[in-house]
């Protein structure tokens, strides 16, 4: 495998195994390259990369300014509340102007699924969806499927259990594909009116009852009430959606085996995970964050060969 | 057409190797204080030899490391993605002599990006640089190696190939391959 088939990663459904490999076997060089006292290569160093967030970010856009910055790239920002866009801009009039001022490479969230799509194919130089709506969060998959394979060795035949709101979760989406090509056992886990309707098409499992779902799983991944996307009441209140789905000591520690915990971000604590939980042992929710930054640096430093194609 | 001939054998690839360590304990009075670093991929097949030969001398272990310098390359325009291997240094190089170690000495642009990538581990007190073979009239930065296995007189189109065991040759050999036109 040489590089990656496109220019652009804009979901994890259309990534083959050899592409998977690829961005894990670069991430592996990058993730030592970061431990190193110098923790900067100038393998970017002739590009300008720029991160246009149209929707809320905190983790995602650092780390993916922190991973431009340790490949050497130049770096703009773009957030939608201080841009024109309030103005009245459309999108592609918007990214047109920042490429006349010789962008390289595109790194887009917005609240709209598609829309990094409708970019991509409208502009030649690569595209990273950072999340678009609903749809996929490639970079977040691939740092998840990095973490379990760093701490168990592989995905294959594993039981992954993804526990929450699914409806409204882009990383559910952009796992179940990704899990799936990896060769692992899915379980969806939340109240059924956060699950979406034909999900089982996808080849999961899907269970309402939290303790059956631990008592399954080797890794659990935990998910946010997304209520900002929630325009409904799909639960009778937080409170209750913690006593039924929340994960908290107690119910681990009656499970009779290791679970490992992981979370996207950002945590509410004390809903779907409680503060001993994520702070526990068990937990791998920081290295999946320091993971970020080298999955994103693989990702950069391949999609930079194809800018000149 | 490919003419290949045959420049060492394993027994001269010895005698060679033996030589450059000599040299090495001759320049380095204390052992400590220095790391050998081989550049992947076939450096650090070339490193293991020169290792084992000065442990062997020296009785006492010899501090090396490998270094992948895929990421420092200058020849970022191509369209190729070029395979990054392991790299593992694990002890600082802060006021250590370090050996840089290569098989074949061509236009000096792995060794540049060498020296880049070893700075990031700190500040080494001298970089040297030991190869088994210098093909001197190929040079496009100016870089000499400290220790030199064989100076060799050769032409771009030539190619140099250091085949170990380790690599998984049947016998230690260094040929020249010449690509004539027909």
């Amino acid at each position: 495998m040489n590089n990656l088939n496109s220019k652009d990663i804009l979901g994890t459904r259309n990534l083959s195994i050899e592409e998977i490999n690829l961005i894990f076997d670069t991430a592996k060089k990058f993730k030592e390259v970061l431990s190193r006292p110098i923790k900067k290569v100038p393998s970017l160093r002739h590009l300008t990369v720029a991160n246009i967030f149209f929707e809320n970010s905190t983790r995602t856009k650092l780390s993916f300014e922190l991973a431009q910055k340790r490949l050497s790239a130049d770096v703009i920002n773009f957030s939608s509340s201080v841009s024109s866009v309030k103005k009245g801009e459309s999108l592609l009039d918007t990214i047109n102007n920042i490429l006349v001022m010789k962008v390289d490479m595109i790194v887009m969230r917005h609240p709209n699924p598609g829309a990094p799509h409708f970019v991509a194919n409208n502009i030649n130089i690569p595209v990273i969806n950072a999340g678009d709506g609903t749809n996929e969060h490639p970079t977040q998959a691939l740092l998840d499927s990095f973490s379990i394979i760093e701490k168990l060795g592989s995905i294959k035949n594993k039981k992954i259990a993804i526990i929450g709101d699914i409806s409204h979760s882009r990383v559910a989406i952009s796992n179940i594909h990704l899990l799936k090509k990896l060769g692992a056992q899915i379980m969806l886990c939340g109240p059924t009116t956060l699950m979406p309707k034909y999900i089982k098409d996808m080849g999961v499992s899907v269970g309402n009852n939290v303790r059956e779902a631990l008592e399954w799983c080797d890794v659990a991944n935990i998910l946010r009430i997304q209520l900002e996307r929630q325009n409904e009441k799909y639960f009778p209140s937080i409170r209750e959606y913690s006593l039924y789905y929340g994960i908290n000591k107690k119910l681990l520690d009656s499970i009779k085996k290791d679970v490992i915990i992981m979370h996207p971000g950002p945590i509410n604590r004390g809903v779907e995970i409680s503060s001993d939980v994520a702070d526990s042992n068990k937990s791998i929710i920081l290295d999946q964050v320091e993971n970020g930054v080298a999955v994103r640096m693989a990702i950069m430093y391949l999609l930079s060969f194809h800018r000149s194609s | 057409m490919t003419n290949i001939s045959k420049l060492f054998d394993s027994k001269r690839l010895e005698i060679t190797i033996d030589r450059l360590c000599q040299q090495i304990i001759e320049n380095h009075k204390n052992v400590e204080n220095f790391i050998l670093v081989g550049l992947q991929p076939r450096g650090v097949y070339f490193l293991e030899r020169i290792k084992s030969k000065l442990e062997k001398n020296l009785s006492k272990e010899v501090n090396t490391g490998y270094l992948d310098t895929t990421f420092y390359r200058d020849d970022f325009r191509s369209n190729d993605v070029p395979t990054a291997r392991e790299t593992r240094i694990t002890d600082s190089v802060d006021g250590k002599d370090v050996v840089i170690v290569d098989d074949v000495l061509f236009t000096g642009r792995t060794v540049r990006s060498a020296m880049e990538g070893i700075m990031n581990f700190g500040r080494p007190k001298k970089i040297e640089l030991l190869v088994l073979i210098d093909r001197y009239y190929s040079r496009e930065i100016p870089i000499e190696p400290t220790y030199c296995g064989i100076k060799l007189n050769t032409i771009t189109s030539e190619r140099v190939e250091v085949n170990l065991t380790e690599q998984g040759f049947e016998e230690d050999s260094i040929i020249i391959k010449n690509k004539s036109n027909e």
